[in-house]
């Protein structure tokens, strides 16, 4: 299959890029193009100009600075994967890296395109939703910092204007205490999520739990962010009974639809086991350092 | 449509031509440039027939756009043997029936080429995870894995 035709740009600085964006109303990002190329050959997207950010100098990093973990948007998921700080303090953003698409597609998908394409079955919208990430986006005003929940305003749409690339990712520094983990099913590899939950928590000496946060993905229009769930954890010890209600009011807040991967129940009986996994995994974690 | 012209090293030749904006990396290569080891498979990104090695890390090349890749240097499975010389890759999967339909094999041995060089000997479950995104529907995984062990060994020794 060939896409439709287009012209192309490959400018190789953020405003450039940004300039391009401005001057054609129909054009659209190349980032690791893994989602865009294939909806192009399917004719789901039909942009008159791709502007290929892939020679931008300066978007791919993985570095803690200020407090943040900052991720510039076209890093690749195999490089997030490589990544020794990433592997040793951030297990719930490793975790998640691991399972998108496959070996060969992490070569080239980014973090930051797989937050802007806003796909709910995406993988990352529900890790940075559990850590409470922010965005940082370059326009032509100058750069603004969208908050994470902010971010899912509907599938595959996000507050981004046309004229604007995200180009960082922020993610809260670890601290001691934090734990997280990230854990999807799917039919095979490469598939998208049947189910996957995400778990970013922080517990004190005591083993109280400070701070959580719950994201689910592909079981909605949107991916989940659950308030509720994760407010039934803080405060508590992370026993059973309390794990037990988050898991169910995790499940709860999933709206899943049937199609070839499961039924809505099936699939809600999977967050909700994801859900008590991925806790136990994050404890586990968090009391390790 | 715009046009490029694009130069890029593959097999370790220089080539250069005029592309069309939307022709796919995996066109090129196998019209353009006459090298038909490259095989279309799903033309999904989904089954790896069509990977090559962009600057040494596996590509679908299905999944680019041949104006992306100037400038890159390339493999494909016809860069693989060397002077009439089998690379151990391709010896394993000779030696150890690491294919029946052989559609797959061009880029489960590109894939395993660049796996062996991050991690000289992997374990069978790091090879299966190294090539889960080749699909064979043919073969069987298993053979392909005693394939990238013999390799593997063979390239130690």
């Amino acid at each position: 299959m060939i896409p439709p035709a287009f012209d192309y740009a490959s400018p190789t600085t953020v405003n450039e890029a940004l300039a391009l964006l401005g001057q054609n109303p129909d054009a659209k990002i190349l980032a690791g193009g893994h989602s865009l190329l294939p909806m192009m050959k399917f004719r789901l997207a039909s942009p008159a100009l791709l502007v290929d950010i892939n020679k931008v100098d300066g978007l791919a990093y993985i570095k803690e600075e200020g407090g943040w973990l900052k991720i510039g948007a076209m890093t690749r998921e195999s490089e997030v994967d490589r990544s020794a700080l990433v592997k040793q303090k951030y297990p719930l953003l490793a975790d998640t890296a691991r399972v998108i698409a496959d070996p060969i597609v992490r070569n080239w998908a980014t973090v930051g395109g797989n937050l802007a394409h806003a796909d709910p079955a995406n993988d990352h919208p529900a890790t940075m939703l559990a850590y409470g990430a922010r965005l940082v986006a370059a326009g032509p005003g100058g750069t603004r910092e969208i908050a994470i929940g902010d971010f899912f305003v509907g599938p595959f749409t996000t507050p981004l204007e046309h004229n604007e690339i995200l180009t960082e990712i922020r993610i809260p520094a670890h601290k001691a205490g934090d734990g997280g983990a990230y854990l999807k099913i799917e039919r095979k590899v490469g598939d998208y999520a049947t189910a996957a939950v995400a778990v970013q928590i922080n517990v004190d000496s005591k083993g109280r739990c400070m701070s959580a946060g719950i994201g689910l993905t592909n079981v909605g229009l949107t991916p989940i962010r659950t308030a509720k769930a994760a407010g039934l954890l803080v405060g508590s010890s992370l026993d059973d009974a309390t794990v037990k209600a988050a898991a169910n009011a995790a499940a709860e807040a999933a709206e899943p639809s049937a199609d070839n991967r499961g039924s809505e129940d099936y699939k809600r009986s999977l967050v909700r086991t994801l859900t008590t996994r991925a806790l136990k995994t994050a404890v586990e974690r968090a009391k390790a350092g | 449509m715009s046009t490029h012209h694009i130069k890029l090293t593959i097999n370790g030749q220089a080539a250069e031509a005029d592309v069309p904006a939307r022709t796919l990396l995996v066109h090129f290569i196998r019209d353009t440039l006459s090298l038909t080891g490259t095989h279309i498979g799903c033309d999904t990104t989904s089954c790896g027939a069509c990977t090559v090695l962009i600057n040494g890390r596996p590509t679908k090349s299905c999944t680019l756009l041949a104006v992306q890749a100037d400038g890159a240097e390339i493999t494909t499975v016809e860069g693989l043997a060397q002077g009439g010389q089998l690379h151990a890759i391709q010896e394993g999967f000779h030696q150890c029936h690491g294919l029946q339909c052989g559609f797959c094999t061009p880029g489960m041995m590109l894939s395993s080429v660049a796996l062996l060089k991050e991690n000289p000997s992997p374990s069978e479950d790091e090879i299966r995870w190294g090539l889960s995104g080749n699909l064979c529907r043919c073969t069987g995984y298993v053979n392909i894995v005693k394939a990238v062990q013999y390799a593997a060994e063979k390239m130690q020794a």
